[in-house]
C-alpha cells in the first residue's frame, strides 16, 4: 500500500498484509486469504474493507466484488458478535436439524439472516460443514457444536453470552 | 529483444500445417490452430455463444462440444488445438442431445420474451433453440425473475434474459481496456454487475451490447424500436472522427422519408471490424433534431432570415455572387469548405470556386498540417502507414496526442495489436495518456519539446530511442503537436532512416479529403501549387496567384473588401472565434444542417444533407479512402454536391464543365450495349464497372467526379491497391500521399496558427456534437458518475 495512506484495519493486521501481498508470485493470489482475515477483523466486507483491499491489490473495486460475492462465508452486511451457522443439510436435517434451527429462533427471537438487536447473536441456515458423522451440527463463528438436540440451544447461547460479559467485563 | 519477439511472431505464424479429419473431411490448418476457427475457415459451422475471435477463451457455455476420437468425454471446439491425425464428428444424435441439454438449461430460468425483445430474429438462443430444439423443459419450478435494470443512458441488463456467457465482460475488459464489467455471485445467482455497482463509469461505447448474443444488455438508444427484420441496413462511414470506421445503420422508412433506428458494425467489414465507439454507434440522431433545416431561409428586408422555396433561395443566392464576381471581380468573394462533405463535394466546391467564381479565396477550418504532411512526403510513395496496416505493425511509435478520447479506432487497433500480436509501442507525449498501459516504453516530452524528438531520438541516449532506433520496421503516428516546419523535420529524420512510415492525426470524418481536395488557398486538389506552371490545365480562367486564408478573408471583410463569403458546412465564427461584425458588409451563403452561428449571420442559408443521406468517398486521418452510402432521407434538404450543381447552373454556368455526365465529355450507357439482357440491371451494372464505365446520367451523381478526381489528383490514381471494385464493394482503399508533386513550395500561408485542432472527446464532435442529443446525455452521465466516484473518495 502507498505510504501515507491510512489503513482502516489494525496495525497487526495492516502488517500481516503487506507481507501477504509480496508472498505471491501474483499479487491477486493473496484476494481470498485477505478477504477472510479483513472480515474476521471488521465483521463484514464494507465498502471501506472492499476499497482497501483493492488498493492493496492494485485491483479494481469491481473485481474484489466479483470474487467475494462469489463465497457465501464472505458477507457485505454486519453479522452478530457470534454467527450462528446451523447445517440443515440432508445427514443433519434427517437428525433433526430444523428443530435445532427452530430452538434458536425462538431462543433468540430472530430469524434466518437476522441479528440480535444487541448485537451479539446472528442466525444463518447453511449447507454442509463437514461435520455429518455428528450431525446435528452448528457452527458458531469458528467453534463447532455437534449431536445437538434443541434442549442443548439454551446452554449454548447461554455461554456466549456468558463469554460476552466476561470478555466485556476485562 | 526485438528480434527474439519479431521470432516468436514468426514461428507462431509459421507453425506446420497438420492434417485432421472433421465429419469424414480432411483438412489442414496450422497446428496450434482452435478447431472451432479450424472448422469454421472450411464452412463448418460450429455453436459457440461464448467463444468470440480475439478474445480470451472462457469455455463457459459447452455449446461447442464435439466428439474427438479416442477421448472418453466430448470436447469443447473453442479450447482444442488441432493437431495432425486428429478425428472429429461435429453433428451427431449424441453431440445434438448435449446441446439440446445445455439449452435446456439457459432457458432454466430465461423468459419467453422473443416476441418484445430485441435481439429476436437476431439472437444466437433463439437460433440455437430453433436448431436444437429445446422447446420443452423437465423444469417445473417457477423461473427466477429479475427486474432489469439502467446502469447508464446507453446500457440497459435484463438479468433473466443473459446466459453468462462472459462475452461482455472480455470486450469491455481486453478489448476496451475499460473493464466496467464483472461477474457476481455463483451459479443461477449470478449476474453481470457494473463497476459502480448499479451505474456504469466507462467510455459508453456500447460494445457491450453489440456483442451479447442474447437480449441481455439492450441499447438506451435503440430499445423496443423496431425489429431487426423491419430495417434496411446500409454500411457506410461514420461522420465523426477522422477514423473513418464502417457503420451499418439501420434504416426505416417513416412519415417523414427514411429515419435511423440504429447503428453498429455486425457484420464486421471494414477496418474497424466490429469496432465503433458512443458516437458511430449512438451519434445518429442529429438527424432528426428538431432544429434542423430543413427550408432554405432568405434575409428579408426588414432583415430577418425567413423560409423561402430552393428556386427562390437559390437564384437569390446566385444572383448576388454573380455580381460580385462580375463588378468586383473573383477575388472579392471568399469560399470555405468543409471537414465532412464528401471528396468529391469538396473538389466540386474548389472547382467551382476557382472556375466560376473565379478566386483562389478557399480554405477550411484545418486541424492539422496535412499540407506539410503532403509538401515532407512529395515523391516518397510507401511511406504513410494505413489504419489497417497500425492493427498489425511489429512496432508503433506514437507521438503526441490522445487516441483513446480523440481517436477510438486508432486506440482500438492499438490495443488489440499489442494484445493479439504483441506488438511493440512506445509512446512519447508530454501527458500521459491510457495507451501507456499498452506501451513498452514511454518517454515523457516538456509540452513545447516535440521538436527536438527527432534529435533526441537519434542520440540514442535513453532506454527509449534505443530501444526505438532497434525496431527493424516502425509506423511513426503523431498529433497535431506537429506543424510546418516541424512536420518536415519529423518526415525527413523518418525518410533518412528508411524504415519508417507515417500517419498523421486529424480531427474529422473527412479533414484529410478537404486538405486533399484542395481547399486551400495557394493548392490545388492533390497539394499541386496554385503557382505551378501548367497545373490544372483544363481548369478554364484557374486564376494562378495565392488567395487569401481563411483569417485573411475575415480580415479582408473587416476593411470591406469581401463581398462575398459562401461557407459550405463549417462554422468558423464559433470554431475559431471570429468576430462577427467582420462580415456585416459582406454577403453571406451557408450551407449547413442546422442554423450554426455563421448561419445565424448568413443572408441565404441552404439545407444541407448530412453524411448519412447522400453518398460519396471520404479519407480518414491516415489516407484510406471509403464509400459512403445513403442511408437516411429527409424532405426538404439536399446534399452539398447537388446545392453546388444547382447554385452553378443558376449562375448560367455549363454544368457539364463541372460534372461531366451523360453525353459529352462521358458517355452514359443505360443498358444500350447490352441487346438482349439490357433488363437486367444488377448484372448491368457489374458489366459496366468491368468495362470500366458507370452510368452518370445526372449531373447530381457525384460519383460522376471520382473519375476526375482520380485523373487530376496524383494520390488517388487509379492503382492496383486505389481499386474501384473493391472501393464500390465497401472496402478501403488507401490512398497515396507520397504521389503528390515533387515540388512544393514553402508559403506563408501556411503557418502554425492556421492549426485549430478541435480535441473532440469521446462524446463531443465540434458543432455537429451539439445535436447529437444521445451524445450529451452520455456525457452528463459520465460527468455525474465522475462527480459521485470523486465524493466517495
Ligand atoms: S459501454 Fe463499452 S466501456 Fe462501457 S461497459 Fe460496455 S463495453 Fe465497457
Ligand atoms: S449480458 Fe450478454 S454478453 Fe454479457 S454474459 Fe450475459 S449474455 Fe453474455
Ligand atoms: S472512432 Fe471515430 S470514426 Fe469510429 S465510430 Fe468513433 S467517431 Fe466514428
Ligand atoms: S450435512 Fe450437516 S455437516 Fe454435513
Ligand atoms: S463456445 Fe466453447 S464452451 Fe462456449
Amino acid at each position: 500500500m502507498k505510504p501515507g495512506v491510512a489503513s482502516i484495519f489494525s496495525p497487526t493486521l495492516a502488517a500481516r498484509f503487506d507481507v501477504l501481498v509480496e508472498k505471491y508470485p501474483v499479487k491477486r493470489s493473496a484476494l481470498i486469504p485477505m478477504l477472510l482475515y479483513a472480515q474476521d477483523e471488521a465483521g463484514y466486507l464494507s465498502e471501506a474493507v472492499i476499497a482497501e483491499i483493492a488498493r492493496r491489490l492494485s485491483l479494481t473495486e469491481l473485481e474484489v466484488r466479483n470474487v467475494a460475492s462469489y463465497y457465501s462465508m464472505l458477507r457485505f452486511k454486519p453479522a452478530g458478535r457470534y454467527n450462528i451457522q446451523v447445517c440443515t443439510n440432508i445427514c443433519c436435517m434427517l437428525k433433526g436439524a430444523y428443530d435445532v434451527l427452530d430452538r434458536f429462533r425462538e431462543e433468540l427471537h430472530i430469524d434466518p439472516n437476522g441479528t440480535t438487536p444487541d448485537g451479539l447473536f446472528s442466525l444463518e441456515e447453511v449447507e454442509c460443514i463437514g461435520a455429518c458423522c455428528w450431525g446435528p451440527a452448528i457452527q458458531v463463528n469458528y467453534d463447532f457444536h455437534d449431536e445437538i438436540k434443541p434442549d442443548h440451544v439454551p446452554g449454548i447461547v447461554g455461554g456466549y453470552r456468558g463469554k460476552a460479559q466476561a470478555e466485556g467485563k476485562k | 529483444m526485438t528480434t527474439r519477439l519479431g521470432i516468436l511472431r514468426d514461428s507462431e505464424q509459421k507453425m506446420p500445417d497438420v492434417t485432421f479429419t472433421v465429419d469424414g473431411k480432411k483438412l489442414t490448418a496450422p497446428a496450434g490452430t482452435l478447431l472451432i476457427d479450424a472448422c469454421r475457415k472450411a464452412g463448418i459451422e460450429i455453436p459457440a455463444f461464448c467463444y468470440y475471435p480475439g478474445l480470451s477463451l472462457q469455455a463457459a457455455c459447452r455449446m461447442c462440444v464435439v466428439r474427438q476420437e479416442k477421448v472418453p468425454k466430448l470436447q469443447t471446439a473453442c479450447t482444442t488445438m488441432v493437431a495432425e491425425g486428429q478425428s472429429f464428428i461435429t453433428e451427431s444424435e449424441e453431440i445434438a442431445a448435449a446441446r439440446k441439454g445445455t439449452i435446456e438449461l439457459l432457458l432454466g430460468n430465461h423468459p419467453l420474451d422473443c416476441p418484445v425483445c430485441d435481439a429476436g430474429g437476431e439472437c444466437e438462443l433463439q437460433d440455437m433453440n430453433f436448431k436444437y430444439g429445446a422447446g420443452e423443459s423437465l423444469y417445473t419450478e417457477a423461473k427466477r425473475h429479475r427486474d432489469e435494470q439502467q446502469w447508464s443512458p446507453a446500457v440497459f441488463y435484463d438479468r433473466p434474459r443473459c446466459i453468462l456467457c462472459y462475452r461482455c465482460t472480455r470486450i469491455c475488459g481486453e478489448g476496451m481496456d475499460v473493464w466496467a464489467l464483472g461477474i457476481e455471485n455463483r451459479n443461477a445467482s449470478s449476474v453481470i454487475a457494473p463497476n459502480l455497482g448499479n451505474r456504469l463509469d466507462c467510455e459508453q461505447c456500447g460494445m457491450c451490447i453489440d456483442i451479447c448474443p442474447v437480449g441481455a444488455l439492450t441499447s438506451g438508444a435503440y430499445r423496443y424500436k423496431t425489429r431487426p427484420w423491419e430495417m434496411n441496413h446500409v454500411s457506410t462511414v461514420c461522420t465523426h472522427c477522422g477514423d473513418g470506421c464502417k457503420v451499418t445503420l439501420g434504416i426505416r422508412t417513416s412519415t417523414e422519408g427514411a429515419e435511423i433506428i440504429r447503428g453498429d458494425n455486425r457484420d464486421k467489414s471494414g477496418i474497424n471490424n466490429d469496432f465503433l465507439c458512443a458516437k458511430g454507434r449512438f451519434g445518429f440522431d442529429f438527424v432528426d433534431h428538431p432544429d434542423r433545416l430543413t427550408k432554405p431561409l432568405v434575409r428579408n428586408s426588414a432583415g430577418t432570415l425567413e423560409p423561402a422555396t430552393w428556386e427562390h433561395a437559390l437564384r437569390i443566392a446566385a444572383t448576388k455572387l454573380k455580381e460580385i464576381r462580375d463588378t468586383r471581380s473573383g477575388a472579392a468573394i471568399g469560399v470555405i469548405g468543409s471537414n465532412r462533405t464528401t471528396n468529391e463535394e469538396n473538389y466540386l466546391l474548389q472547382k467551382f470556386a476557382r472556375t466560376v467564381l473565379g478566386t483562389n479565396n478557399i480554405d477550411h477550418e484545418r486541424t492539422t498540417d496535412y499540407a506539410a504532411f503532403a509538401r515532407a512526403l512529395a515523391g516518397h510513395p510507401g511511406k504513410t502507414a494505413t489504419l489497417r496496416e497500425i492493427g498489425r505493425a511489429p512496432a508503433i511509435l506514437l507521438i503526441g496526442g490522445d487516441p483513446t478520447n480523440e481517436h477510438p479506432l486508432l486506440a482500438w487497433q492499438i490495443r488489440t495489436n499489442v494484445r493479439l500480436n504483441r506488438a511493440r509501442l512506445y509512446i512519447a507525449n508530454s501527458k500521459p495518456i491510457k495507451l501507456d498501459r499498452q506501451a513498452k516504453a514511454t518517454q515523457e516530452i516538456p509540452a513545447g519539446g516535440y521538436k527536438n524528438l527527432a534529435e533526441f531520438l537519434d542520440s540514442g541516449q535513453s532506454d527509449f530511442s534505443k530501444a526505438v532506433l532497434a525496431e527493424e520496421s516502425l509506423i511513426v503516428i503523431f498529433g497535431e503537436e506537429f506543424r510546418s516546419a516541424a512536420v518536415d523535420e519529423l518526415v525527413a529524420w523518418g525518410l533518412k532512416r528508411g524504415n519508417i512510415r507515417f500517419a498523421y492525426l486529424g480531427d474529422h470524418s473527412n479533414s484529410r479529403g478537404a486538405a486533399d481536395m484542395g481547399l486551400f488557398p495557394d493548392l490545388l486538389p492533390g497539394y499541386v501549387p496554385v503557382t505551378a506552371p501548367g497545373a490544372f490545365a483544363e481548369y478554364p480562367n484557374l486564376p494562378s496567384t495565392h488567395g487569401r486564408t481563411l483569417p485573411q478573408m475575415f480580415e479582408a471583410a473587416a476593411n470591406g473588401e469581401l463581398g462575398a463569403l459562401f461557407v459550405v458546412g463549417a462554422n468558423p465564427i464559433s470554431r475559431l472565434e471570429l468576430d462577427p461584425e467582420a462580415l456585416r458588409d459582406t454577403l453571406v451563403i451557408v450551407q449547413d444542417l442546422f442554423l450554426t452561428e455563421t448561419a445565424a449571420l448568413a443572408d441565404v442559408v441552404l439545407p444541407a444533407a448530412s453524411l448519412y443521406e447522400k453518398s460519396g468517398t471520404v479519407t480518414n486521418s491516415f489516407g484510406d479512402v471509403q464509400l459512403a452510402r445513403k442511408a437516411a432521407d429527409r424532405p426538404g434538404v439536399r446534399p452539398d454536391f447537388e446545392i453546388l450543381v444547382r447554385l452553378a447552373g443558376a449562375m448560367g454556368v455549363d454544368v457539364k464543365t463541372l460534372v461531366p455526365f451523360a453525353h459529352g465529355s462521358v458517355t452514359g450507357d443505360l443498358g444500350q450495349s447490352r441487346g438482349a439482357q439490357a433488363g437486367e440491371a444488377d448484372r448491368h451494372s457489374v458489366w459496366l464497372e468491368a468495362n470500366g464505365l458507370e452510368p452518370k446520367l445526372s449531373p447530381f451523381d457525384s460519383l460522376a467526379l471520382l473519375d476526375e478526381i482520380q485523373r487530376l489528383v496524383p494520390g488517388y490514381a487509379p492503382s492496383e491497391s486505389f481499386d474501384r471494385f473493391s472501393l464500390f464493394a465497401g472496402n478501403d482503399v488507401p490512398s497515396e500521399l507520397g504521389n503528390s508533386p515533387g515540388f512544393v513550395p514553402i508559403s506563408t500561408l501556411r503557418g502554425p496558427d492556421l492549426i485549430a485542432p478541435n480535441h473532440d472527446g469521446l462524446f463531443t464532435s465540434a458543432t455537429l456534437g451539439r445535436y447529437c442529443r444521445g451524445l450529451t446525455e452520455l456525457e452528463q452521465h459520465q460527468e455525474t458518475v465522475k462527480e459521485a466516484v470523486a465524493a466517495a473518495d
